[in-house]
């Protein structure tokens, strides 16, 4: 198990070794002399230095040589450093990071504990009301539009009833300490892991309830009825177990979206983490602070990958620790 | 497809937004970019501007019937040219096996990996937010599971009798991969090719809400984004474009099901 956790994590170094050549080149990708380009973030185009700027940051330097030097910044957590914030992206990043975690992890939770329940409910009373009014809720939770989620959440709970904050991490100026503080973040974060979570609520419902009947199906299930368990016990240790495999599967599949939706939903909700960071950095052009943000955000879902990977081995024991 | 109920509502669904797309704006001739009434005019009170105006003065309904071009076009093009990038990659990794089928799948999983959305903002970003750009960069993140998934239809059918019989004849392996295989592969990847069409029109109205839409084109995203600061003044300007993608969406998800049901029976209780 050891030599293939070993084997996951080279293999994810190497992957994310490539994205940060992709990087490179993408920086490079970008319209003008990207001294210029730095010199203008800096608020000055001044020849000599645009030329100082050149040599500081090797863009006078055959391009293998700059590549090197890129790559060796990133492995030394060095992303570069961003003039309109005045900060090294990498100290920037760190900042925000908590936050980011906090939410789409809660997102993550919700929203695969409700999907398999409801997936779960879909699938006992297959073919009823209850099942049709699932499946519907699902279909459409699958097709909305995030951002627009947000913000009928935030009509919904913040204007129509002043129930949950529509923006931020905690209350301005409140200075709670102690339990205080942490329901006051508790309050903040309610709608924006809703809104995130909904979307893979909807897919792991869908999922677990086709992965259920898939399975009910089998002949262990059979079996299972004919040794005269009641049906309960089939449903929580037969049934349930084996549908949820194909689910831990897709959460991995989907870590990279869940990325995404966090741009987007911190950035609706003012919540202050990397994907608020990501939208400040594009409205100000800020391309070392959005590529840095890029690389980090590949960093996670690559780990998050290698976790999804190893659960699935352990719910699965059928399946070997090879890579 | 017509006999399962929802694949005929996502079909009627996607037909009434493409007569919106193409004969709305013969009908309704306001431009979306022209003031034409005070700015908050709330929906249903004159019927010159049936839901309303925006912060500038702009009309809605006429931004959401010209959205809808963008949106499908959007939707339509990029899946096109993801299945132009996926389908060679995928064919020729089933077909010729091997070293090369190793290289092309790890090149497609790197692609994979890659967190998809903030993929497509960099990209946006630095290439500048126009339409071509917005088409590129979705097509960029959605090829991968075409070719995975061409790849898996063509390493069986590689092994069927006719396709065989192709080889002894003395065929090129470029004749086989398109007149032998690839037809056959069609089924599976229609239904992939709908449901795709759905994630890029969500991706594009999300680069469009923020802010990396074309500035010439009016979308439904962008109409979203512009609405959200005067949300607590005007809700109609956010809620009904929003409405028009998530109808649209669920609509071509539909078909997709409905596809799946009728060509694919075996694997109709996937889902996705």
């Amino acid at each position: 198990m050891l030599s293939f956790i070993a084997q996951r994590v080279l293999k994810g170094v190497i992957v994310l070794l490539a994205i940060v050549v992709l990087n490179f080149f993408l920086i490079r990708l970008a319209p003008g002399d990207p001294a210029v380009v730095m010199a203008g973030e800096a608020g000055a185009s001044d020849q000599i230095f645009v030329q100082q700027l050149r040599q500081k940051f090797g863009l006078d330097k055959p391009l293998p040589e700059q590549l090197f030097v890129y790559v060796k910044g990133v492995v030394t957590l060095d992303l570069g450093f961003s003039f309109r914030q005045q900060a090294p992206v990498s100290k920037l990043i760190l900042e925000r990071l908590p936050a980011t975690l906090l939410l789409t992890l809660t997102a993550f939770a919700i929203s695969l504990m409700l999907g398999i329940l409801f997936g779960t409910f879909a699938a006992r009373f297959a073919g009823t009301w209850l099942d049709t009014a699932i499946t519907i809720f699902a279909l459409i939770f699958y097709a909305m539009p995030l951002f627009w989620v947000a913000l009928m959440g935030i009509l919904l709970f913040s204007v129509a009833v002043d129930w949950l904050p529509s923006f931020g991490y905690e209350t301005v100026g409140a200075n709670f300490t102690g339990l205080a503080h942490v329901v006051d973040v508790a309050r903040h974060l309610i709608m924006p892991a809703m809104t995130l979570g909904l979307f893979f609520m909807a897919t792991y419902t869908r999922m677990t309830r086709a992965s259920m009947l898939e399975v009910k199906r089998l002949d262990f299930v059979k079996t299972a009825r004919a040794k005269g368990l009641s049906d309960a016990v089939i449903q929580r240790r037969h049934v349930l177990r084996n549908a949820l495999l194909p689910v831990v599967t897709l959460a991995g599949v989907h870590s990279g979206t869940l990325i995404g939706g966090a741009v987007i939903t911190e950035t609706v909700f003012a919540w202050p983490g990397i994907g608020r960071l990501m939208y400040d950095a594009l409205l100000q052009r800020d391309y070392n602070l959005l590529l840095g943000v890029f690389v980090i955000c590949s960093a996670m879902v690559l780990t998050f990958n290698l976790i999804t990977d190893l659960v699935y081995r352990l719910v699965d024991p059928r399946i070997e620790f090879t890579a | 497809m017509l006999r399962s109920p929802s694949g005929v509502i996502g079909l009627i669904i996607l037909l009434l937004a493409i007569a919106l797309a193409v004969f709305g704006p013969m009908l309704f001739p306001n431009s979306p970019w022209r003031m034409v009434q005070r700015p908050f005019l709330p929906p249903f009170t004159l019927s010159t501007v049936p839901l309303g105006t925006d912060a500038l003065g702009r009309d809605v309904f006429a931004g959401m019937i010209f959205g809808a071009r963008v949106s499908l076009l959007v939707g339509l093009v990029s899946t096109l040219v993801a299945l132009v990038v996926g389908l060679p990659i995928g064919a020729m990794a089933g077909y010729f096996g091997g070293k090369v089928d190793d290289a092309l799948m790890r090149f497609t999983e790197f692609f994979q990996t890659i967190p998809s959305f903030a993929l497509a903002i960099v990209l946006v970003a630095i290439l500048q937010p126009s339409i071509y750009s917005i088409v590129a960069s979705i097509a960029l993140v959605s090829w991968p599971p075409v070719a995975r998934l061409v790849r898996g239809e063509v390493l069986s059918l590689r092994t069927r009798e006719y396709v065989q019989a192709a080889v002894v004849t003395g065929q090129s392996n470029t004749w086989i991969i398109l007149r032998e295989i690839l037809p056959n592969t069609l089924s599976p990847v229609i239904v992939l090719a709908s449901l795709m069409v759905a994630t890029a029109i969500l991706l594009e109205s999300s680069l469009s809400f923020l802010g990396l839409g074309d500035p010439n084109l009016i979308s439904w995203g962008y109409m979203v984004g512009a609405g959200r600061t005067v949300i607590r003044q005007a809700w109609w300007i956010t809620v009904f474009p929003g409405v028009a993608i998530l109808i649209s969406v669920l609509g071509l998800n539909l078909i997709g099901e409905g596809l799946n049901d009728a060509l694919n029976p075996r694997l109709s209780r996937e889902g996705r």
